[in-house]
């Protein structure tokens, strides 16, 4: 039974066709509330396709997506959710502070979250500069900073540490269990392997297909090996076999 | 929709026009750079007054067309568009904001085209200023909305700036400059009824030239406010919250 205290995101027999072929191919899963999910899988599984269906702004060809206990894309949830795109959705002739200020004032954000959010992404030292000139990783930081604006209850990360080095990478995460210590729900995409391990619960994609829907420790168990690239390897053979 | 929203996204669009100095220069620059232009290689005061009223018409629609049609382009492939429509943002609220923003841009324009009209280059008005004014902006409004449409037509910035010779000779060819309408062969006087810039040049026509306007000149009014008021219709029906 799904239970709405518990659950943030409930998705039933969701499929997604993009360009003429379906993408996604009925997926149902359960992300679980305050905690850091992990959606891994490599480049074009669809991870991008899901977390656009979840924020709804994805069409959608069949299934039901809940969010936070209503349909995905009602117009309660445009406050409740922050999404952050893959490629960082700022505009590049802004200050930092600018684009953190007008995205505030649309969401009716309080007024002091733009530096707030600035100072928990470490990007206070740049909030004067045109988001032109930031590098990749600031870049990449400025968006986070964007979906953090008035405390959503849902945080959709589409590859936020992509790119980055190890000790940003390593602030990053080390910040999203801060947020979810706090009660907020994060799902995080990424397309490397090794991340899963940073997260409380795993859910693996494949050509548009659930591979694995498991704690990092189960999938461990389930593939008898320590090492998370090599258990999905192994996922993709036992697919491959059956 | 919410005026909140509506205000912070104009305020967000002018400011981004701040960081950007070269575009405001040319944008409230050229049409007075051009009537200057065009003064001096008329060299006559009467056929320069003909043509004053056209130019007034004319640019302020273009160079609004230009840049909302690229402002927004950029806002649908940056991804920032599908960023706001997962954020409790009208679609009324991004057009209109766009409208307030270069609205107020084409003031400064059409201020400065009219300032050094009426003093330096000798154009002559008989009655009040407030209808060309009000022309003049009304058809920035029109390029305003058009490009905005017309942005959803266009996947590049270059084929953006393709798309304004298309939107923009036809109408000035058929607006009544070259040859009046009414001399016309029909089925260009009729398509020449349907384009609003007809009624935008004929209302500033009638703005410069007779002192008390009367109804003939609200009617061209109301059509060219209609137009844009359709326009930008149109333009909130091409923003999608979901897309495929
Ligand atoms: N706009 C689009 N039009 C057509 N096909 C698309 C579009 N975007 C993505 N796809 C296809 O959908 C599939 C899933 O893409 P995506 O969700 O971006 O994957 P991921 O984020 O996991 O890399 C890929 O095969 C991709 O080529
Ligand atoms: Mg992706």
């Amino acid at each position: 039974m799904m239970n709405f205290a518990d659950t943030a995101v409930a998705v039933r027999g969701l499929r997604v066709s993009r360009g003429g072929a379906e993408v996604l191919h009925g997926l149902t899963f359960e992300v679980p509330r305050g905690q850091v999910t992990g959606l891994l899988g490599p480049s074009g599984c669809g991870k991008t396709t899901l977390m656009r269906a979840l924020v709804g702004v994805q069409v959608v060809s069949g299934g039901e997506v809940t969010v936070l206990g209503e349909p995905a894309g009602s117009a309660g949830l445009r406050r409740r959710i922050g999404y952050s795109t893959q490629s960082p959705a700022v505009y590049r002739d802004l200050t930092v502070l600018e684009n953190l200020r007008y995205f505030a004032a649309v969401l009716g954000a309080p007024k002091d979250d733009p530096e707030r959010v600035l100072t928990e992404v470490g990007l206070a030292d740049a909030a004067h500069q045109l988001g032109a000139t930031l590098s990749g990783g600031q870049l990449n930081r400025a968006g986070l900073a964007v979906a953090m604006l008035g405390r959503p209850e849902l945080l959709v990360l589409d590859e936020p540490t992509v790119g980055l080095d190890p000790v940003l990478r390593q602030e990053l995460w080390a910040l999203f269990h801060r947020l979810a210590g706090r009660g907020a729900t994060l799902l995080v995409s990424s397309h490397v392997m090794d991340e899963a391990a940073r997260c409380e619960r795993l859910i693996v994609l494949r050509q548009g297909e659930i591979l694995a829907d498991d704690t990092p420790d189960g999938l461990r168990e389930a593939t008898r090996t320590s090492d998370l690239e090599e258990a999905f390897l192994r996922l993709v053979a036992e697919r491959a076999a059956a | 929709m919410s005026l909140v929203i509506t205000l912070a996204t104009a305020r967000r669009i002018l400011t981004q026009l701040r960081h950007d100095r070269r575009t405001v220069a040319l944008m409230v620059l050229v049409p007075t750079l051009v009537m200057i232009l065009l003064y001096y290689v008329i060299d006559d005061e009467r056929t320069f007054g003909r043509f004053a009223p056209v130019l007034l018409c004319v640019f302020p629609f273009l160079v609004m067309f230009l840049v909302t049609s690229i402002a927004t382009l950029r806002e649908r492939t940056s991804g920032t568009l599908e960023r706001l429509m997962a954020m409790p943002l009208g679609r009324l609220d991004l057009l209109l904001g766009y409208g307030l923003a270069f609205g107020l841009a084409a003031c400064a324009q059409v201020a400065l085209a009219l300032a050094v009209s009426l003093t330096w280059l000798g154009l002559d008005v008989p009655g009040p200023l407030w209808p060309l004014v009000l022309v003049a902006l009304l058809d920035a409004l029109l390029g305003t909305a058009l490009g905005l449409l017309c942005s959803a037509f266009a996947r590049t910035e270059f084929q953006a700036v393709q798309l304004m010779p298309v939107v923009m000779i036809p109408q000035v060819l058929l607006g009544g400059i070259l040859v009046p309408r009414a001399r016309m062969t029909p089925v260009l006087e009729w398509v020449s009824d349907v384009l609003p810039m007809s009624y935008a040049i004929e209302a500033m026509a009638r703005a410069c030239a007779d002192p008390d306007p009367g109804g003939e000149f609200w009617r061209d009014v109301a059509l060219v406010a209609g137009s844009a008021v359709l326009a930008l219709l149109l333009g909130a029906a091409t923003l999608r919250r979901r897309t495929p």
